[in-house]
């Protein structure tokens, strides 16, 4: 079904006229230690990459919880990068080591549900290493391309059904005496 | 382009709904986020699509950090009563602490104040401006939606001990140590070597005043040996550090000296009557001697001498005693042992130095198959009138005086295959060679460089008066130096080495037979940085260099509290600079020791007890041992003076029990949610799609 989906949404995306060009958004997360600082360093040396990343700061790659994930492809994102800190260069030691055991756990459980493991990658980068990132987001955004959209987030149907259904929860609740009791039933 | 003045006719939302009141502060940064991102259209953005999440005011300012960019931010805290506040501006490397301050003046909680970045993330990274404001918006919504989990906090307060380990006993350890030693407090330094004195302690001359450097050393290692609150660990290493900043705990291993230095007076007979004389490679650059039990040079400090038991005849052969038998005050231990002490401190400066190039790694320039190919430190030993040669230039056999001596720069340096970097050194190192040569000899000096680097001060006058006293310099990377004879002409320079270069200012290629040549070789990391950049917590760059909290702004300490660096472990650089972040790093940690405690950012895992079902899978997870279990009543705890926050306890516990200050599930969530928010069709419930009043 999801498949399904899939298919329908990347013909849409290259058929649609009018439409802009679909362009993949991926969230990356880092590490507060390595790999934020080399995205800042990136910055400070001006390196480009495609704005299609996003960048959510956390202590350490340690702390990228599966649940986060989940929850950014349910948000709608097309991709999932762990950033950190190189292994045994870990700010807390060892951390990054658990979330590499995490990471491939998790990465088999993606592929469980037909994520492309595209989808969701790692990458290390030390504080120095901004131009090192700045290629491989640029390089992942590349491999995410042709995949099209993942559509999680993003199934228009569902989407109009669950506002409908909010807006009159809502309307319940406001004004119940408005809504006919047919519906309140 | 925005009106640069606050707009006090934005829009602002008229229906609040209740809960947070969120303020939105867009900052232009001059042109360096405005000339990219249209932050006129974010300000408008958050004040309109974000007003349902709590965004009460969202205005733009060109200079947010400014004291009157504050002043927005606080006056808006008091007259609108916002209770959080995002700030999207630079990274909160940067400026979190600014703003947390305006917010604290304004008498809010600073930790319900979040900067997000838009200009490290996205106007310095991107060209495409509609993308790169569509990804501002994207990060103002991570940054609302975020900012309304947030709680007020309290700074976690630790003590800081008075004691300070320096690690390395070169120049730039040991004017840390005298600093911070000389305002009261107590200093442990630690060296390798088994004396004090850095590389330093090997040169002749110190450019470009020409200083004799142990003139201007030794008095200062002396004070240091001496000194009442500095503890000298020599022939020592740091084997462990555990614990943070305010209260490290630091393993030192001394390795045996086989001398007790209660007893030793440094008389020196055990070197004079040990039979056992073997190449100094460390000290002498391994163009001179020394004794089995030794100083690496007279004026060692401390004064005891160590044994070297892979050359000493007793440990070989269990015979001789020589030096056990003739101490006077009979000192020596042939039977000690390695010791290893712990020590409690509260700050750590690394000023653990670089090593020299191995020239042998280019090959084309034969040092190590052609004897007199020299290395710069090789030199300096040569050079140095307490050296082998009593200061004399000679060639390889101990005798010669060359005639011709070639300076090659850039060894090892400014070379893709070996390091891309600038030493900063040779330059001024070589031209240092090349007066010292025109001063005791008569031979003709050539200086063979890529470009002259001479920024500081009085060098580029130094440079000229090499060049007045008729040092030739000839621009071109040397190819080759060969003992090989190619051309006819050269029939007459047997024995001698040939330099062949492309002159490129002549702008052709030259074959300059020379006796001499010396290698001016670049600086690398110590062999073992990374090692100790892992023990004591910090990064380092791929090469191995010591990275900075801001190379500009924070140059000496680096991004583990407590851990500071000073002198050539930060990168190559000449003995003022290793002199000034020396004294930089004592500075950093004297402000901290005089207010006796320091606020940390209180990012701590807290335990709920209610919901911690007792599994214990939390309980391995923590390197810092910061979990305890409590045995009596089956739940996990958290010691928050342990604890380092990075969370991995956290996303690890199946009830959610653990929950994180600063990054707490909800916190991270939120911030997924909003900084994807322009993804979900289903689009925020904006006020306008809200139900509005339904006639009855």
């Amino acid at each position: 079904m999801i498949a399904d989906v899939l298919t329908l949404q990347r013909d849409d995306a290259q058929a649609a006229p009018g439409v802009p060009p679909y362009e993949p958004v991926v969230l990356a997360f880092s590490c507060n230690w390595c790999s934020y600082r080399a995205a800042d360093l990136a910055g400070t040396a001006r390196v480009k990459y495609p704005p299609n990343v996003r960048l959510i700061r956390l202590m350490c790659s340690g702390r990228l919880d599966p649940t986060f994930v989940m929850k950014a492809f349910a948000c709608g994102a097309d991709g999932v990068i762990m950033t950190g800190c190189w292994p045994a260069d870990c700010h807390y030691r060892v951390q990054n080591v658990k979330a590499l055991r995490r990471f491939e756990l998790l990465h088999r459980v993606l592929e469980g549900l037909g994520i492309e493991p595209e989808r969701f990658q790692r990458f290390y980068a030390s504080a120095a290493e901004g131009q090192q990132l700045a290629a491989a987001f640029t390089r992942i955004v590349e491999e995410l391309r042709p995949l099209g959209p993942l559509g999680w987030g993003r199934l228009p149907e569902v989407a109009r059904g669950e506002a409908a259904l909010a807006e009159l929860g809502e309307l319940v609740q406001l004004e119940p005496d408005a809504v006919p009791e047919e519906v309140r039933s | 382009m925005s009106d640069p003045r606050p707009d006090e006719t934005m829009p602002v939302p008229s229906v609040t709904p209740d809960g947070p009141r969120v303020g939105v502060y867009v900052c232009h940064c001059g042109t360096n986020i405005a000339g990219v991102v249209d932050v006129a259209a974010v300000r408008d953005w958050a004040a309109e699509r974000l007003a349902p999440h709590g965004v009460v005011v969202a205005r733009d300012y060109p200079f947010m950090c400014s004291s009157l960019g504050q002043d927005l931010i606080e006056d808006d805290i008091r007259e609108l009563g916002l209770d959080r506040v995002v700030v999207a501006a630079c990274s909160p490397h940067m400026h979190e602490k600014t703003f947390r301050g305006a917010c604290a003046r304004a008498g809010l909680n600073p930790y319900l104040c979040e900067l997000v970045s838009i200009r490290e993330q996205v106007s310095w990274v991107h060209t495409d401006h509609a993308a790169a404001t569509a990804k501002a918006e994207a990060i103002v919504a991570g940054g609302v939606l975020r900012v309304r989990e947030h709680a007020p906090l309290e700074p976690f307060r630790v003590p800081i001990n008075e004691a300070t380990l320096v690690v390395g006993g070169g120049i730039a350890g040991i004017t840390a140590a005298l600093e911070i030693a000389d305002a009261g407090f107590p200093v442990h330094l630690v060296e390798r070597q088994p004396s004090i004195g850095g590389h330093m302690a090997q040169f002749d001359k110190t450019f470009p005043t020409l200083d004799c450097a142990a003139c201007i050393l030794t008095p200062k290692m002396v004070t240091a040996g001496s000194h009442p609150n500095i503890t000298l660990h020599t022939w020592s290493e740091v084997t462990d550090v555990s614990g943070y900043v305010g209260n490290f705990t630091v393993k030192i291993l001394h390795r045996p000296r086989y001398v007790d230095t209660d007893l030793c007076t440094g008389c020196g007979i055990c070197e004079e009557k040990c039979p056992v004389k073997v190449v100094d490679p460390t000290f002498e650059a391994g163009i001179g001697y020394r004794k089995a039990i030794y100083r690496p040079f007279p004026q060692a400090v401390p004064k005891y001498p160590v044994l070297d038991p892979d050359n000493c005849t007793y440990f070989e052969r269990g015979t001789c005693k020589a030096c056990e038998k003739l101490c006077p005050p009979v000192a020596i231990r042939l039977d000690q042992q390695p010791e290893e002490i712990s020590l409690q401190v509260g700050n750590i400066v690394l000023a653990t130095g670089f090593e020299a190039f191995d020239a042998r790694r280019v090959e084309q320039y034969g040092y190590g198959r052609l004897p007199n190919v020299f290395t710069s430190l090789e030199f300096e030993r040569m050079s140095n009138a307490s050296g082998p040669t009593g200061g004399r230039i000679v060639l390889r056999d101990g005798v010669t005086v060359p005639q011709s001596v070639a300076i090659v720069h850039c060894v090892g340096s400014r070379d893709r295959n070996f390091n891309n970097y600038c030493s900063a050194i040779c330059c001024m190192q070589s031209m240092k060679f090349a007066h010292l040569v025109r001063e005791r000899t008569d031979a003709t000096v050539y200086e063979f460089y890529i470009d002259i680097r001479a920024p500081g001060k009085a060098f580029d006058e130094f440079y000229q008066r090499v060049q007045d006293e008729g040092t030739i310099f000839v621009r071109g990377r040397v190819a080759e130096v060969t003992d090989l004879l190619r051309l006819p002409e050269e029939a007459a320079e047997d024995g001698r080495l040939i330099v062949q270069v492309e002159d490129t200012l002549v702008g052709r290629l030259r074959r300059i037979p020379v006796d001499m040549v010396v290698l001016s070789v670049g600086l690398e990391p110590q062999p073992d940085a990374h090692e100790v950049a892992r023990r004591f917590g910090i990064t380092c760059s791929s090469e191995g260099w010591v990275i900075e909290r801001h190379p500009k702004l924070d140059p000496v300490a680096t991004m583990t509290e407590g851990v500071f660096a000073a002198g050539a472990a930060l990168g190559p650089r000449d003995i003022p600079s290793s002199v000034t972040t020396g004294a930089a790093a004592a500075a950093r940690i004297l402000g901290r020791i005089q207010q006796r405690e320091m606020a940390l950012e209180p990012i701590r895992a807290v335990v709920d007890a209610e919901r911690c079902s007792g599994c214990r899978i939390c309980n391995d997870l923590c390197p810092f041992s910061a979990i305890l279990f409590d045995e009596a009543r089956a739940v996990t705890e958290v010691n928050p003076a342990l604890c380092q926050g990075c969370g991995v306890c956290i996303a690890a516990c199946p009830a959610g029990a653990i929950q994180g200050t600063v990054f707490s599930d909800a916190q991270i969530l939120g911030q997924i949610e909003g900084i994807l928010m322009d993804l979900d069709r289903r689009g925020p419930p904006t006020a306008d799609r809200r139900p509005q009043a339904v006639p009855a």
